[in-house]
């Protein structure tokens, strides 16, 4: 007798806990994003990319569940004796629990000292990294040249490629063919059937043998005629139609200015870029299309990709216009503002050439601002603030809602200060 | 008797192997009067024995958090090599599902048949405490039933929502069953059917409960006098479900769900020792038959004698990786000495067993699964020579005491104290504090009262006052509880704390809700 089956089941889902431990990230969220953010600040610029190892205190996570605590009179057995008799005393052990009371009920005295440990994806950081950021002011560029197209299902059509024939079309149609072109001679086929029979009902002596030949002739000809109609027919394919529908594109370009003369150090270029390459994840993650333009500049700007802009070295005096010039030159030759979503942001130490700021500040507000969705400007430095902060603080007082600046003094400044540029701002 | 060749030789396992030991193991279980359900045996990859593992075993739950940190924890632990996963895991369901991981080999996959399929198997469908307490046949679809109930219950009402209510529901799990009363069989199909009726009636019973309707005088006075409920109430959660007075039916229900699965669960935390032990005990001897009869090799029986060693191992109490008894090792023992006693009995033995000595072992043996719990069966068949072979003794200690006393070894006086404190010890309602519901004041501020009768006066532990914040949000009164040793109250536990508002306490006190 056969009494057990064996299955299978390796093929099944494995992610069964996938909705449990979503949950679990969830109620935690608090402790996941202290960790993330305290992780970002330790990692260095080209390991910012992978998860990580989150800790929660144990006494955070416990499930409460009433047991005996210590205290009172009990006694336990234990196995392994080797030298006790009965009577003998022993001293406590100095010092919380002893081995004794392990025994009953190890629910809460054993562990409770360590944290509670467990990993996060890379997506899953990257998700808490950037969660609630967004660009500002995005919004959808009408477009003479439309570049953006979906495909919308748009009707059926009798052409097509094999790949987008609708099948449940196409048999309809040929069922109501085959129905449409046999019926008269299924018809006849039924009323002979019936004849015949009726003729082989009768005694074989009164049987009209003629006409029954006759009538089984016609029955093999119609039955024939019936099985040559063929099953399906060209004229019955009917195929998916698409059509190709223009669509407002939300096309975005960011520029990257960077300060790279020589009175920033070591520490503020690595500050700046640490900067920037958040942003540069953020915008790669949230953003699938966008345009990132890295300029660089320390009395002349220059246009970079993005590995000189992170890893390159190259210094000199400062000239912050010339940076803000390209940049607007960059604009007016390739992304035509009422095509683009125009972003900026900009590092500094806040040196610069003495009379330049006040051109900075021209620039910015009647060349520049008037383009973009969004400015964003910080400040690394720990040093009083100098000319070009005074002279964007009076941009920012006229536009106080695309214009943002911001000051970093220390690394751990630079995600909070991320945060805060880029914080979704509720409607 | 002995067979010429062996099923297989190697350690790679196949699904034409596992099957055809299966089948010689039911022969060979057959003739050991091994009565089982059908057996469906799965075999699955270690991801998949995680996510078992985080949801009890069972093989549907429905969706909360806790699991989820059931899972994270196993895998962490997994991955850095901290433990390796179960071998197996069992279902007390008909048909009885085992879950094999890919990853043992023959031998172990042998083992674990011997002991998951027919070991637990047997024992789960003859026991007397899972006959009367559990329906095997209805409890996979009664989890069903469940998982879908909290679903709709989070689409209707919010995951949060119904994720406070269960946290709450955890915290009192252990005070959901019924320890002396039969309760009635878990069924889904009756569940759903009997379920908008319930709803409606139970709103309406606690109403009638709460009604607020003035009372002619005479008959006040006659109330007051009389206590609601009128017997204290072990089952906390069975008294929320009916008698809290501003529950939602829905949260009634996932109070019901919570309580009847922990009802589930009843059986097999009284008779750990005996089942873990019964499993053992039978893998053991099958594997030693299937040896003798010459189905498998010496390489393979060194393999199944290596685990099996590794399962019953005791440590001793100063060894560090004591954590207390050992189930397997405990029950494996009694049973093995049961068969020795009716095999060869010594004198020792017909004086303290004269029922067993010399009598038929299977018989003795399958009594001795059936009619016991972890308890009785400990103070029924520990023999003086398993005491003995595991060196047992008794530590007795006092709080006000600066020393620990050994009151009883493994010895001719200590035999029978011995004996009765280990079964003391196993006992549930000693293991778990003694917590009954004994008052509800109808007509004053609706609070409830609970008294902790303290064993040997043993106090709460500290996780006491946060249970109590769950219960609290259960009742939706103030909540009392009174920890009694004799008739001395030695503790108190109020909430809201008497010294708060009640609103500001409950929010301080539930972390993240």
């Amino acid at each position: 007798m056969i009494n057990s089956y064996v299955i299978d089941r390796r093929l099944n889902g494995k992610n069964k806990s996938a909705v449990n431990r979503r949950r679990f990230l969830e109620r935690y969220r608090k402790h996941i994003k202290k960790a993330v953010n305290e992780a970002v600040n330790k990692r260095s610029i080209t390991d910012m990319e992978h998860g990580e190892s989150i800790s929660i205190p144990q006494e955070d996570i416990h499930e409460p569940t009433i047991g005996h605590g210590q205290g009172g009179t009990r006694t336990i057995v234990n196995p392994g004796n080797k030298e006790f008799n009965t009577g003998d005393r022993i001293r406590k052990p100095q010092g919380g629990a002893g081995q004794g009371q392990g025994g009953g009920d190890a629910s809460n005295t054993g562990e409770g000292m360590d944290d509670f440990t467990f990993t996060i994806t890379q997506d899953e950081f990257l998700e808490f990294l950037f969660e609630d950021l967004e660009l500002p002011n995005l919004v959808r560029k009408d477009l003479k040249e439309m570049s953006d197209f979906v495909y919308r299902h748009a009707g059926f059509t009798n052409q097509g490629v094999p790949n987008r024939i609708n099948i449940v079309r196409s048999m309809r149609n040929a069922h109501a063919r085959r129905i449409a072109l046999s019926g008269k001679s299924r018809r006849r086929v039924k009323e002979l059937k019936g004849l015949i029979e009726d003729e082989m009902a009768k005694d074989e002596a009164l049987r009209d043998g003629r006409a029954l030949a006759d009538w089984q002739e016609e029955l093999q000809r119609l039955e024939t005629k019936i099985k040559r109609l063929p099953f399906i027919d060209d004229f019955d394919l009917r195929y998916n139609r698409n059509e190709k529908v223009p669509v407002p594109s939300n096309a975005a370009v960011m520029f990257c200015l960077m300060d790279v003369s020589g009175s920033m150090t070591q520490n503020t270029k690595d500050m700046a870029k640490r900067f920037f390459l958040l942003l540069y994840m953020f915008l790669r993650r949230n953003y699938e299309k966008i345009e990132v333009v890295f300029i660089r500049h320390h009395t002349s700007a220059k246009e970079v990709d993005e590995e000189e802009f992170f890893y390159s070295r190259e210094t000199g005096g400062t000239i912050v216009s010339s940076a803000l010039r390209m940049m607007s030159d960059i604009v007016k030759d390739r992304y035509p503002p009422n095509a683009w979503n125009i972003y900026a942001a900009q590092a500094s130490d806040g040196d610069n050439w003495n009379d330049d700021s006040p051109q900075c500040r021209e620039l910015l507000a009647n060349s520049i601002m008037p383009l973009v969705q969004y400015y964003s400007y910080i400040e690394i430095t720990p040093r009083d603030h100098q000319a070009l902060w005074y002279a964007y603080e009076q941009v920012r007082k006229e536009y106080p809602d695309s214009f943002a600046m911001e000051q970093i003094i220390d690394p751990s400044d630079i995600y909070p200060v991320f945060r805060q540029l880029f914080q979704r701002k509720s409607a | 008797m002995r067979r010429k060749e062996p099923i297989s030789t190697g350690s790679e396992w196949t699904f034409p192997l596992i099957q055809e030991y299966d089948r010689v193991i039911a022969e060979i279980a057959q003739e050991f009067r091994l009565d089982t359900y059908p057996n469906q045996i799965e075999i699955i990859s270690s991801e998949q024995m995680m996510d078992a593992y985080s949801s009890i075993g069972m093989p549907v739950g429905y969706h909360h958090w806790s699991y989820g940190k059931q899972f994270l924890q196993t895998q962490q632990n997994y991955q850095r090599g901290f433990m390796g996963l179960a071998y197996e895991i069992v279902i007390n369901s008909n048909p009885c599902i085992a879950y094999l991981m890919e990853e043992n080999t023959m031998p172990m996959q042998a083992l674990v048949i011997a002991h998951a399929c027919y070991g637990h198997n047997s024992f789960f469908k003859n026991n007397y405490l899972f006959k009367t307490w559990t329906d095997a046949s209805a409890i996979i679809d009664y989890l069903v039933f469940a998982k879908n109930y909290v679903t709709q219950c989070e689409e209707r009402y919010g995951v949060r929502e119904v994720e406070r209510v269960l946290d709450s529901c955890h915290a009192l799990q252990n005070y959901g069953v019924d320890r002396y009363k039969r309760p009635s069989p878990i069924s889904a199909a009756e569940e759903r059917a009997r379920q908008e009726e319930r709803e409606a009636y139970m709103q309406q019973q606690v109403n009638l409960l709460w009604r607020t309707i003035p009372v002619p005088e005479s008959k006040k006075e006659e109330e007051t006098r009389s206590r609601y409920p009128a017997e204290p109430q072990e089952n906390i959660l069975y008294f929320i479900e009916k008698n809290a007075p501003l529950l939602e039916p829905w949260q009634r229900e996932l109070v019901r769900i919570v309580r009847k699965l922990a009802q589930y669960f009843y059986p097999q935390r009284q008779t750990q020792v005996m089942n873990e032990g019964w499993a053992s005990f039978w893998h053991y001897t099958l594997m030693n038959e299937l040896y003798n009869r010459g189905y498998i090799t010496e390489g393979f029986m060194m393999e199944f004698l290596q685990s099996h060693s590794a399962v019953v191992y005791q440590p001793p109490y100063d060894s560090r990786f004591y954590s207390g008894i050992n189930p397997y090792t405990l029950g494996f023992n009694i049973y093995r000495d049961i068969r020795r006693m009716c095999e060869n009995p010594t004198d020792e033995d017909r004086e303290w067993f004269p029922d067993l000595a010399g009598t038929d072992w299977l018989d003795a043996l399958h009594f001795a699964m059936e009619n016991f719990k972890d308890e009785s069966f400990i103070q029924q068949y520990l023999s003086p020579k398993v005491m003995r072979d595991m060196h047992l003794f008794a530590v007795f200690d006092d709080e006000n005491e600066s020393e620990y006393e050994i009151t009883a070894i493994h010895d001719e006086q200590g035999y029978r104290k011995l004996r009765s404190l280990l079964a003391e010890q196993y006992n549930l309602s000693t293991r778990e504090p003694n917590i009954q519901v004994v008052d509800v004041d109808l007509r004053g501020d609706r609070a409830i009262t609970l008294r902790h009768t303290r064993h040997n006066n043993i106090p709460l532990n500290k996780d006491a006052e946060e249970v109590m914040k769950h219960l609290h949000r259960l009742w939706g009164f103030d909540v009392h509880l009174h920890s009694v040793d004799g008739d001395v109250l030695r503790q108190s536990y109020h909430m809201p704390p008497k010294d708060k508002s009640p609103d500001q306490a409950l929010e301080e006190g539930l972390k993240y809700v």
